[in-house]
């Protein structure tokens, strides 16, 4: 990490302000935080002040965030240098390369990805390439571990690279295209490199097994049931069994035997509830479920 | 009250009390960067590691955690706090080093050398040599103002800087940009900061990353002699350190009172002191053809006795400058009074006060220390911030413990916290004398406070808006049995002394405009009067430290003492006396004013009954008592108010104006100052910028 320092005052807009779109989530958003708490809203707004300039934050931007929160600059100041995420820098138009280049992504070849970014785009991180469309920099995790080495652009993350595979995306961003996004070596999300190994029945997908599933069947077989009428099944449907309350503690005081008919009522209506947190007994050991079989 | 044990010793400590201030109850010492009383507490200098037993089983930093988070041991023994253990030992060298990695070991060229506390504490807790090969971090310095210098690569992070300049000031411009290793202290794009009170990130700076800009590569701590003084440059009496090389006055520093200043001060108490070297006035000078000379003292002497032998007692005059001591004001009003004059006033700026109305008419009978017991305020006339600063940072200090509504009347200016703003003037007043608005909030209130500035009394109906205003403190219920809230905040140093001696005109005198005005008097004594313009025609002595607008004027100039130059007793705006003392001596010829007095009486034929500081003083306590209780308020009779609110009198309608224009430049000390100069060039810039 380096000293992070606004853009040069030549590259600074003149001034910033949201568009009408962005000023209504603005509201919204300052909204949802307490009176008096709307500084809290701070790096969301800059987040969508960036994502509106072009993929930086400038100072005009910074002054109008904080003006709209009723901040001192300076607070603004000190939220958008902290967080690495806010660029403080114009950023490349087409593209802004954010390689990943903690440990996963770099054991997997992150160095030669940004080989590309230098070669391609400059020497220096943060820095615009010859014709301003494309900068890069390194940053830490961007949590696609699994699928490592990736860069993210924008918010699409560009996963299992090789140096080729960047070249052509940056090829694609180039010609104004938008390439896209995920694995870029075939696999299923983050699925094993060579092939699922469960779940590969076709049936799975093909939306056959919809509804077939056993316990479902179950469940509509006790509903059936129930809608038949209230009288007592001579057996709860394992359904039931399963929502019932589980036993009590094993220090409980010695539960007094309930009879019978009253255990299966209390089944019934545990039944017609949501299974719940077991609860104490009530005072004088009243039924309880251990005599419910 | 919880027991807790703290090395060995067993106190009872309250439990909100921090870790470390129930340490510094048993006596026990901690070190800390970040900490501080007045500060809200940061926690991110881990230099205050204590190791706790009935707490997390690690050092604890005992700034953050209170004595109510610790559990007792198993059996209920009282919490164990250990701050000499070996653990804490390893502990804070482990902080220490960590501290020093990145701190320059610039020392000798460092203006904070001698009285650093990073510099004390490695003492303590430092190792000789350092284990680290690396690169160290270089930071930038930031520009953040004429008065503090930054040597940022210093700077450890504390953030007492931002801290003070956000809580006390109630300027949000320090910051804390980047993060970790890169993290900086610096304003919004480098802009100055806009405080008064800003000089004080340097005293709270614990290492060298800020110092006094006027200040730097002029002293060192140690050759440095000490003096605990008063600050004369507005009616807050905040004491002051002032330090002296030789003759020479280097810098002023503020002391603890917990009364007045707590242990701030500002800029212009701090820096006023360049100001005390330039345009002196060390020698006497006698107009002789419209032209000032050179002139020995008999020569200025044999000037004006010849000039007051020549005309009735009643055709003498006397005023009574803004930074003029009570001893000497006491002087002149003696020798006024042999020569058989009521001529005396010590209100240049007109304000309409009166002795004759009773002390509690012109005292801040609330106290300053009284505004954190108030529930509510009015300020009438007045911008506390320009005129008592430090004042201003105890109304925000009160502000920011809640419920506390502020209404003020008067130039609607930016004072650091917010306010209802009622209206510009006396019609404002009035409407709230016949209730409803916000007198409704201060009749609510327990303990209403009326603060009333200057600038609503300096005007031809000055003395109807002070009756207007007390009749508005006794209807809102401001003056009762154990509160008085009736407050008159003065801006001159001198002008509760003066008043309180009685320094207005007597039976048939003639008061300041009467005797400024063309034909107003004939010899006119202007004891440092610089904020009053004299009609020509008189003929004007002037007893005072510096060629300023009274020095043009005058005919006569006798050289005196500055503050830092003599021993002098000031009552501030709440009626505390204090005494200020003789840091270093007048240059060139120039005499500490009570005794240039004495020794003109004897040649004017009136000799004064005192040859020595100490015989003028039995005098003065002898006439007026409670000038000898010093560093105490005496309490004045509430009755004066109740009488006051009954007198008559409408003010007539119009704004007030505010009594302090441009802060940095209200007195002849000040105007010649260079620091002063620029902060003024800087604040009125700022000033036109907002405008815009």
């Amino acid at each position: 990490m380096s000293v992070r320092r606004l853009a040069p005052k030549e590259v600074q807009p003149e001034s910033f302000a949201f568009t009408a779109e962005n000023l209504a989530w603005a509201e919204k958003t300052i909204a949802k935080y307490p009176p008096g708490r709307q500084a809290s809203a701070v790096i969301p707004l800059l987040m969508r002040a960036q994502e509106q300039a072009g993929g930086w934050v400038s100072e005009p931007a910074m002054r109008y965030v904080g003006d709209m929160l009723g901040m001192a600059p300076i607070r603004v100041y000190e939220v958008a240098t902290f967080y690495t995420q806010f660029q403080l820098q114009p950023v490349g138009k087409r593209a802004h390369i954010q390689v990943c280049g903690t440990t996963p992504c770099m054991l997997r070849g992150a160095g030669d990805l940004m080989k590309v970014c230098k070669s391609r785009i400059h020497e220096e991180p943060f820095h615009l390439s010859a014709n301003g469309d494309f900068s890069w920099e390194e940053v830490e995790c961007a949590g696609t571990c699994v699928n490592a080495p990736m860069v993210q652009v924008w918010k699409d993350v560009y996963e299992d690279l090789t140096p080729a595979d960047l070249e052509k995306i940056l090829d694609a961003f180039e010609r104004g295209e938008h390439p896209a996004s995920g694995p870029q070596n075939g696999r299923l999300t983050s699925a094993p490199v060579t092939g699922l190994r469960v779940l590969t029945s076709p049936e799975l997908f093909d939306g056959s097994m919809v509804g077939q599933g056993a316990g479902l069947a179950l469940a509509r077989e006790a509903l059936a049931a129930k809608a038949k009428g209230e009288t007592a099944p001579a057996a709860p449907p394992p359904a039931a069994a399963a929502a019932a309350p589980p036993p009590p503690p094993k220090n409980d005081p010695a539960p007094a035997a309930a009879p019978a008919a009253k255990a299966v009522e209390a089944a019934g209506d545990a039944d017609k509830e949501k299974p719940k947190k077991p609860v104490a007994p009530p005072p004088g050991g009243k039924p309880t479920d251990s005599t419910a079989e | 009250m919880a027991k807790i044990i703290v090395d060995d010793i067993e106190l009872d400590v309250p439990p909100e009390f921090t870790l470390l201030q129930a340490c510094e109850a048993a006596g026990a010492e901690i070190p800390r960067f970040c900490f501080h009383e007045r500060l809200s507490i940061a926690g991110n200098c881990r230099m205050c590691l204590v190791e706790v037993k009935g707490g997390p089983p690690k050092p604890t930093a005992s700034c953050a955690q209170n004595v109510r988070d610790l559990r007792p041991g198993p059996n209920g023994e009282p919490p164990v706090i250990l701050t000499k253990s070996p653990m804490v030992k390893k502990a804070r060298e482990g902080v220490m080093e960590f501290l020093l990695i990145n701190h320059p070991l610039d020392c000798p060229i460092c203006d904070q050398g001698g009285e650093c506390d990073l510099q004390d504490q490695a003492m303590a807790y430092g190792v000789d040599t350092s284990r680290y090969a690396e690169n160290k971090r270089a930071v930038e310095d930031k520009y953040i103002g004429p008065l503090i210098k930054t040597s940022m690569t210093r700077c450890i992070q504390c953030t007492r800087c931002v801290r003070f300049t956000t809580e006390v000031a109630g300027v949000a411009e320090l910051g804390a940009i980047g993060r970790g290793e890169d993290m900086e202290i610096t304003t919004y794009l480098e802009a100055a900061l806009s405080s008064e009170l800003q000089g004080n990130v340097a005293d709270l700076c614990p290492v060298g990353a800020l110092t006094q800009r006027p200040y730097a590569y002029h002293a060192r701590p140690w050759e440095l002699s000490k003096t605990e003084s008063i600050d004369v440059m507005d009616a807050v009496g905040s004491n002051i350190r002032v330090d002296t090389r030789g003759r020479e006055v280097m810098r002023v520093l503020p002391r603890l009172n917990e009364d007045v200043n707590e242990e701030w001060i500002s800029d212009k108490t701090r820096y006023i002191w360049d100001g005390l070297k330039t345009q002196r006035l060390d020698r006497p000078y006698v107009r002789v053809n419209g032209k000032l000379k050179v002139a020995s003292w008999p020569e200025a002497f044999a000037a004006i006795a010849a000039k007051v032998k020549a005309v009735p007692g009643n055709r003498i005059g006397g005023l009574v400058g803004d930074l003029a001591s009570v001893e000497e004001a006491f002087a002149l009003k003696s020798l006024l009074a042999s020569l058989g004059s009521s001529n005396i006033d010590c209100r240049q700026d007109g304000a309409k006060l009166d002795p004759a109305l009773g002390r509690a008419s012109y005292l801040f009978n609330a106290t300053i220390a009284g505004i954190e017991q108030a529930d509510a305020l009015l300020i009438i006339g007045s911008n506390p911030r320009l005129e008592a600063s430090v004042l201003n940072a105890r109304i925000r200090k009160r502000w920011l413990q809640g419920n506390f509504p502020i209404g003020l009347i008067g130039p609607h200016v930016d004072l650091t916290y917010p306010y209802d703003y009622l209206g510009a003037g006396s019609d404002t007043l009035t409407d709230l004398v016949n209730g409803g608005g916000f007198a409704e909030v201060l009749k609510g209130a327990q303990r209403p406070l009326i603060l009333i500035g200057q600038g609503a009394l300096a005007r031809a109906d000055g003395a109807a808006v002070l009756a207007q205003a007390a009749r508005l403190a006794v209807a809102v219920g401001a003056v009762k049995e154990g509160w008085n809230g009736f407050s008159v905040l003065h801006t001159a140093a001198s002008r509760v002394g003066a008043l309180d001696i009685g320094a207005v005109p007597g039976e048939g005198g003639l008061d300041a405009v009467a005797m400024t005005n063309p034909g107003g008097v004939d010899v006119l004594f202007a004891l440092g009067a610089d904020e009053i313009d004299i009609a020509p025609g008189a003929f004007v002595v002037y007893l005072g430290t510096h060629g300023d607008r009274g020095a043009h004027r005058a005919d006569v100039i006798l050289p005196g003492a500055a503050y830092t130059e003599k021993s002098g007793t000031y009552v501030n705006t709440e009626g505390r006396v204090q005494v200020a003392n003789r840091a270093a001596f007048p240059p060139g010829e120039a005499r500490e004013d009570w005794a240039v007095l004495r020794a003109l009486s004897d040649v004017v034929g009136h000799r004064l009954p005192f040859d020595s500081l100490a015989q003028l003083r039995a005098a003065l306590y002898a006439a007026y008592p409670h000038l000898a209780r010093l560093d105490h308020v005496t309490p004045a009779d509430a009755a004066a108010v109740n009488a006051l609110s009954s007198a008559g009198g409408t003010p007539a309608s119009g704004p007030f104006a505010s009594a302090v224009t441009d802060f940095y430049l209200t007195n002849p000390i000040a105007r010649a100052s260079a620091v002063m100069a620029e902060c003024s060039a800087l604040a009125s810039s700022r000033h036109a910028a907002a405008a815009e």
